[in-house]
């Protein structure tokens, strides 16, 4: 697959660590909502370093974006998040994956479970929906450690309607005041919120290993099918 | 600390010596019969090439390792690799 090259047009702080890229990628052609790219930075000396990132944007959407946490020893986050600059330039190839991969012709509820940057290719699902004007339910269940860290806040709950349905839960912090849930994802969140297994659902979960472990067994444990649980997950090493 | 991705980050790697999606392929594990996609095999990207294994057992699925031009692919952990695409014409 060809390396193409993305220049910023626009970077907009998400959270303290995230920010999101706003890319013009001539030729770039075009994605399904929850794929990838890899990106590769060439060093004057060289040295490459290349780390696979989730697109933010739906497909229908008139630049890609790429929102992108810093991890502080990573060799790729630090200059995206804090060098990169409008009309600076890098390369990417993509998209890639078709596994993590939600269809608008779909009409099967949809539930997506995020946890910290693991909501950013359900953020492109979610705008799928709104644009595609889909009849499936979908509902983001987003896990975050404390309110400033909660990615896209304000934007995906613009985004809820009849058909978009939106939980967050606080795991380390909350303000007095919070009324969303608090703590970890688990069976009895799920069981909550979620669907039942009898809805047949698709359940997408996309976060740090751990986490994405963790929600898919309480899901098996409610009783999906092991099927219909799609995962993706990163560690640090995805810097 | 986790440490580990997933399938899906070797998709772009994968994608230069298969012509099709590979991640979406269904691996059956030749040491434990575990069977999932390749997008949800644990994938270490840190190694000299890319290493996917299971994530029921942890054997070694699946290595890739380039070199300028040369490509080595060792599948030797997977028994078989289901692959779903449109039938052959004719």
């Amino acid at each position: 697959m060809r390396w193409l090259v993305a220049t910023v047009a626009e970077t907009i702080p998400e959270t303290a660590r995230a920010v999101t890229l706003r890319l013009d990628v001539p030729d770039w052609p075009g994605h399904r909502a929850g794929q990838h790219v890899d990106v590769r930075l060439t060093a004057d000396d060289g040295y490459q370093a290349q780390r696979s990132y989730s697109i933010a944007s739906p497909p229908d959407s008139e630049r890609l974006e790429l929102t992108v946490e810093r991890i502080d020893d990573g060799e790729v986050s630090p200059y995206l998040t804090t060098v990169a600059d409008v009309g600076d330039q890098f390369e990417l190839r993509g998209p890639v994956g078709g596994w993590f991969v939600w269809d608008a012709a779909d009409d099967a509820p949809v539930l997506l479970v995020g946890g910290g940057s693991g909501v950013v290719p359900l953020r492109a699902m979610l705008h799928h929906h709104a644009a595609s004007g889909s009849t499936a339910a979908m509902h983001l269940v987003q896990s975050a450690r404390t309110l400033g860290d909660v990615i896209y806040r304000q934007e995906l709950e613009a985004l809820v309607g009849p058909r978009r349905a939106l939980t967050v839960t606080l795991t380390r912090e909350s303000p007095p005041d919070w009324g969303g849930h608090r703590g970890r994802v688990d069976a009895g969140l799920l069981a909550e919120v979620g669907w039942p297994p009898s809805a047949q659902p698709h359940c997408y979960v996309c976060g740090p290993t751990g986490f994405v472990e963790t929600v898919a067994d309480a899901l098996v444990e409610l009783g999906h099918e092991p099927r219909r649980i799609r995962t993706e997950r990163f560690g640090p090493t995805g810097g | 600390m986790d440490t580990t991705l997933d399938g899906n980050a070797a998709a772009g790697a994968l994608g230069d010596v298969f012509a099709f999606d590979v991640t979406m392929a269904m691996t059956t594990c030749a040491t434990c019969g575990d069977r999932r996609p390749v997008a949800e095999l644990r994938a270490y990207m840190d190694a000299p090439g890319i290493i996917l294994r299971c994530a029921s057992c942890s054997a070694t699925q699946l290595r890739l390792v380039r070199a300028g031009d040369r490509a080595w692919l060792d599948l030797r952990g997977i028994q078989v690799l289901e692959i779903h695409g449109p039938a052959p014409a004719g």
